[in-house]
């Protein structure tokens, strides 16, 4: 007879992190702290030169040098490494040029990796490389985007015959969306054109890439800090002859991705050559200033909007044309990574016509792909920053022209002129919400009165209504759009004899806390205790199967996963229950972790009990396997779509430039909160790398390509002492897509920070004439905004 | 990133040191605490064949009282400098400068002496030293020699020592009843000043006896606001009168552009900032 109390809810509860304890006193397992018996150690040597023929590489002195074991570069290991994986060919013609880890002829960006030391510790390998010699025949470099689509640029693969890869062209008149944009543009009674540069962002994970290949007992493990276990098995199997039953991926902790880590990256395949040659374990670890030279950017967009509206302010049209770096290469997704803007720059507003074209380019720097958000943000700040510039120019106030546009409340389910439906939202609500908290109409009197008397602090206010497109993906859409693979999620799920829980999910945590909050589902789906769950993610031994983390997927596709495993579970225990309790399995019912007879007090059998029955198999019903697990896998229907309000406040110093957050207001919608303390931890830290794009951080190559920007002393990424302290909310409008009723939460701080925080910094100057600041709005940007304005009259 | 090698001496006494930068020769580098040259070995942008550790020699710590001025030691960190009495009673400058220095760890490791041998014009102790008219000891085999701070500095990362000199210790003149203001002008709170200015003033009733001005970061070397000095001597402490002598700020001033600001902008800060500074230690 067992004792069985009722079970309290986790989901809602703020639990702390399970993952927390370890990682803050340093009980971790990075990829740097694996070193197997025997291991050898990767130096890299990268090319100072944006585009260049290899003419020779003199690799012998670098052999004798004391403690190397190997030394070999591209055209040594040209059949071995294959070319990297590219898998979202987003046109039929995308022109898609090789991609080798380690350069063979030719060099196409700064810091391309062109020869490998092996030797037995770090420090011999990188004093060997010294020893290297490397003759390179400079070629023209191109790292502008218009000069590299324009006629007789120098080419980056000369042998494709142009810097443009595609060209992706949506258009609401052809896919029967909505009409003609051109015509919206002819008939407007107002037209609002901008250009706004997306600058490049390099993700600043915390914890620097690192991979360990162990060749012993005739497989290879990997270990690496990756976002995708998963995927970079079956890439590394399709691309470097290695068979997929051989190889094993496992990604321990990881500090860290966003988006950074979703690659297949040259150092992984490197390193898996070289324990291939030599038949030992081989480590690389990269440095800070590898991992900002080389590892994928971000961002790097040229926008031109056109907007047609009516005077009323009512958006009848939006032409969008962009120009999306690629860099010298095309990583994973890297060209996909626009295109799920082309879904968002409409945003939460009706709109009847809309046009999108992106063309990726080519040039001589580092590739670009998924960064925080990955194409959302870049269309978000546009379309909001386009919506403050429509309230200027008709003289409305911005939230009020938001208003006129947006998808009310009762609309939904909508379906976009952009294609996608909206299953839920409350626009009204989120905002009502944010403009209470922020004190919306004191500080438009404080502005105001700061402006009658010339006050060199001006205030701004900045406002950001968004969505965003997450739980990435319904597999036939991203089959529409030619990627490569599925987006599905997969669970297991394993009631051991003790009544312990072991659940395995195929997404792949690097900080998110899925520990905890698999865990939360768990317990409220089965009624066990939260400490009973052991969440295990992240090898490909443990989880065979999975798609990984990223795209705010998580918890809607995984955690609905887990639900489904858990269902099946549920109803297995059913049946033994129903042996067990000698009733029919439609006499049971299951609550707090007990299947009890209806009515008949006291007949129970807790989930524990029939676990144990299970394992002994002593008295299973007929056709009753001896184990109480499931797999199960969910492919969402639909994506879902987070929204919410931000609102910032920036005090701008005239005088100097210096731009200073007052007050910053966040109301995210993102539908039913599992553990509310990790939804507030990823929405602040969401925000300060929003705020990190809109204000400090920025990329920059010299005219010949190298990279100004590689340490973080120049690199500025924001300390929590250049943040202000965030008031953040929720709303709660349920996702009807799936059965937790959430959204994600992962990148919504990103991808609305940004346009709040530079809409609040023109808002300040806009009397003084200034209608754009380029990001990041560093002091002397803006201090520029207001010379170029007003012709230095200030100055 | 790891360094190339490299010899290793730590002596106990400034004498051994000297003695073992002038074997060591011309590739030798000192090291106190290490904060800039570090990633400097690193990043491999600097590669001495020896480096001669002055951590073990106490005579180079601390600060001492020596009649009109306070003598600070080299190898005194931030951390102790801005601590100390004599340092707030005599050199607040000296300590509101340093209070900006880097982060907390930057300023428990990194020295006063060592800031200023480094002779970054963006570092904030070379505009202070500056204005305060310190001085400079500096040993090395023939001895001891005082250079005025305004003679210290040469250029960009270089100053007048000698490959077997080091800095011993640095004497600022005492300030008795002066206001002092250090205006750090920088976009994140880790970052070096895109522009500074180190402002003393002696009040006079309602007038500015005397200031001393100090400029971060215009030039390859710290840079003396003399002009600014003279138009503010002897006239108003008012907000006009300040403003107005502010406007010399650009002179002497070559600043160069980074990816923080163009030279234009700087001195455009160089005059607001000065406005600031100087107003700010005036009690305006």
């Amino acid at each position: 007879m067992s004792v069985v109390e009722e079970h309290r809810p986790e989901v809602g509860n703020a639990r702390l992190r399970k993952e927390d304890a370890h990682l803050v006193t340093g009980q971790t397992n990075w990829t740097d702290n694996i070193t197997p018996p025997g291991t050898l150690h990767i130096a890299i040597l990268r090319s100072p030169m944006a585009h260049a023929r290899i003419t020779d590489i003199d690799l012998g002195p670098a052999r004798d040098r004391p403690g190397v074991v190997a030394v070999f570069s591209g055209r040594d290991v040209a059949d071995e490494q294959g070319t990297l994986p590219c898998a979202w060919p987003v046109t039929e013609d995308m022109v898609h040029p090789d991609h080798p880890a380690l350069a063979v002829d030719e060099v196409r960006f700064a810091g391309e990796a062109v020869a490998v030391v092996v030797a037995r510790d770090t420090a011999s390998a990188v004093d060997a490389l010294e020893a290297i010699e490397v003759d390179y025949d400079p070629l023209p470099v191109v790292l502008d985007m218009e000069a590299a689509v324009a006629d007789g640029s120098p080419l980056v693969h000369a042998d494709k015959g142009t810097n443009s890869s595609f060209t992706w062209v949506f258009d609401s008149a052809e896919a029967g969306t909505g009409g003609s944009v051109d015509e919206a543009l002819g008939d407007a009674e107002v037209t609002v054109s901008r250009r706004f540069l997306q600058q490049r962002l390099i993700p600043s994970f915390m914890e620097p890439r690192s991979v360990v290949v162990d060749p012993t007992g005739g497989q290879f493990t990997m270990w690496s800090a990756t976002q995708i276990p998963h995927i970079l098995r079956l890439m590394l199997a399709l691309t470097t002859n290695t068979p997929e039953h051989k190889l094993r991926v496992v990604a321990p902790d990881v500090g860290g991705g966003f988006g950074g880590k979703l690659q297949v990256t040259p150092e992984e395949v490197i390193t898996l050559v070289a324990a291939k040659r030599l038949h030992k374990p081989v480590k690389y670890t990269e440095t800070r200033s590898d991992s900002l030279l080389t590892a994928h950017h971000g961002r790097d967009q040229i926008q031109q909007l056109d907007l047609a509206a009516r005077r009323d302010g009512t958006i009848t049209g939006l032409k969008v044309r962009l120009l999306a770096n690629m860099g010298a290469y095309l990583g994973l997704v890297t060209p996909g990574v626009p295109l799920l803007g082309a879904f968002m720059f409409n945003a939460i507003y009706k709109m009847p016509a809309y046009r999108f074209e992106c063309t990726g380019v080519f040039t001589n720097t580092a590739w670009t792909d998924a960064y925080r958000g990955a194409g959302r943000p870049e269309a978000t700040f546009a379309i909001e920053r386009m919506m403050d510039e429509l309230a200027a120019e008709l003289g409305m106030d911005p939230m009020e022209v938001r208003r006129r546009n947006w998808i009310a409340h009762e609309e939904f389910p909508f379906t976009t002129v952009a294609g996608l439906t909206y299953d839920s939202g409350n626009y009204e609500a989120a905002t009502d919400k944010a403009m209470e908290l922020f004190g919306y109409d004191a500080l438009r009197r404080e502005q105001a009165e700061r402006r009658e008397r010339g006050d060199p602090v001006q205030l701004g206010l900045g406002i950001s209504t968004y969505t965003e497109m997450c739980g990435l993906a319904p597999s036939r859409v991203l089959g529409s759009l030619s990627y490569g693979a599925g987006g599905w999620e997969t669970a297991s799920l394993h009631m051991l004899p003790s009544g312990k829980v072991e659940v395995v999910t195929g997404s792949s945590a690097h900080g998110q806390g899925h520990e905890t909050a698999w865990s939360q589902i768990v317990a409220d789906q089965l009624g066990v205790p939260f400490e009973d769950v052991e969440v295990l993610h992240g090898d490909t031994r443990v989880s065979a199967k999975g798609m990984d983390t990223y795209g705010s997927r998580s918890l809607t596709v995984g955690g609905t996963a887990v639900i489904a495993a858990c269902g099946k579970v549920i109803d297995k225990a059913r049946k033994v229950a129903a042996h067990m309790l000698e009733c029919a399995e439609d006499d049971l019912e299951f609550a707090d972790g007990s299947f009890r007879v209806k009515g008949s007090p006291g007949s129970e059998k807790s989930i524990q009990e029939i676990a144990l029955a299970t394992f002994a198999a002593h008295d299973l019903p007929d056709g009753v396997e001896a184990s109480l697990d499931s797999d199960a896998t969910f492919d969402p229907e639909n994506f879902s779509f987070p929204h919410g309000t931000h609102l910032c406040a920036t005090e701008v110093d005239t005088e100097t430039g210096m731009v200073k957050i007052r007050s910053y207001v966040s109301v995210d919608d993102v539908g039913h909160v599992v553990n509310p303390l990790i939804v507030d931890g990823q929405v602040h830290g969401g925000l300060a790398q929003g705020i990190g794009q809109a204000l400090f951080e920025n990329a920059v190559y010299d005219s010949d390509g190298n990279l100004l920007t590689g340490t973080f002393v120049d690199y500025t990424v924001p300390s929590p002492a250049d943040l202000p302290a965030f008031t953040t909310a929720r709303t709660e409008t349920p996702a009807t897509t799936n059965p937790l009723g959430v959204k994600g939460v992962g990148e919504a701080g990103t991808i609305a920070s940004t346009p709040a925080v530079v809409n609040a910094v023109v808002d300040a100057l806009r009397p003084m004439g200034v209608n754009d600041v380029p990001m990041p709005c560093s002091p002397h940007r803006v201090w520029q905004a207001i010379q170029d304005a007003n012709g230095g009259a200030s100055s | 990133m790891i360094p190339a090698a490299f010899e290793y001496v730590r002596p106990d006494s400034v004498e051994e040191a000297v003695s073992a930068l002038r074997q060591a020769g011309e590739d030798a580098k000192v090291i106190g605490g290490g904060q800039s040259l570090v990633p400097m070995l690193r990043l491999r942008l600097a590669l001495p064949t020896t480096l001669v550790d002055l951590g073990r020699i106490e005579e180079l710590r601390g600060v001492r009282d020596d009649g009109d001025a306070i003598v600070i030691g080299a190898m005194t960190t931030h951390h102790d400098v801005l601590g100390d009495a004599l340092v707030q009673r005599y050199a607040p400058l000296v300590a509101q400068a340093t209070e900006t220095v880097g982060d907390r760890q930057v300023r428990n490791l990194g020295t006063f002496g060592g800031s200023l041998a480094h002779a970054d014009p963006a570092g904030d102790l070379p505009a202070v030293a500056v204005a305060l008219d310190a001085q400079m000891v500096v040993a090395g085999s023939s001895g001891r020699r005082t250079v005025p701070a305004a003679d210290f500095f040469v250029d960009y990362l270089t100053t007048v020592l000698e490959p077997d000199e080091l800095l011993a210790e640095v004497r600022v003149p005492k300030l008795d009843g002066w206001g002092v203001h250090y205006e750090k002008f920088h976009q994140t709170a880790q970052a070096w000043a895109i522009v500074g200015v180190a402002a003393a003033v002696r009040r006079s009733n309602g007038s500015i006896a005397e200031a001393r001005v100090g400029l971060t970061n215009v030039a390859s070397v710290p840079v003396r606001g003399r002009a600014v000095e003279a138009a503010l001597a002897g006239g108003e402490a008012s907000a006009g009168a300040i403003a107005s002598a502010a406007e010399q700020a650009g002179e002497g001033t070559s600043p160069s552009t980074d990816l923080t600001g163009s030279a234009e902008y700087r001195q455009h800060l160089s005059r607001v900032l000065t406005r600031r500074a100087v107003s700010a230690a005036a009690g305006l």
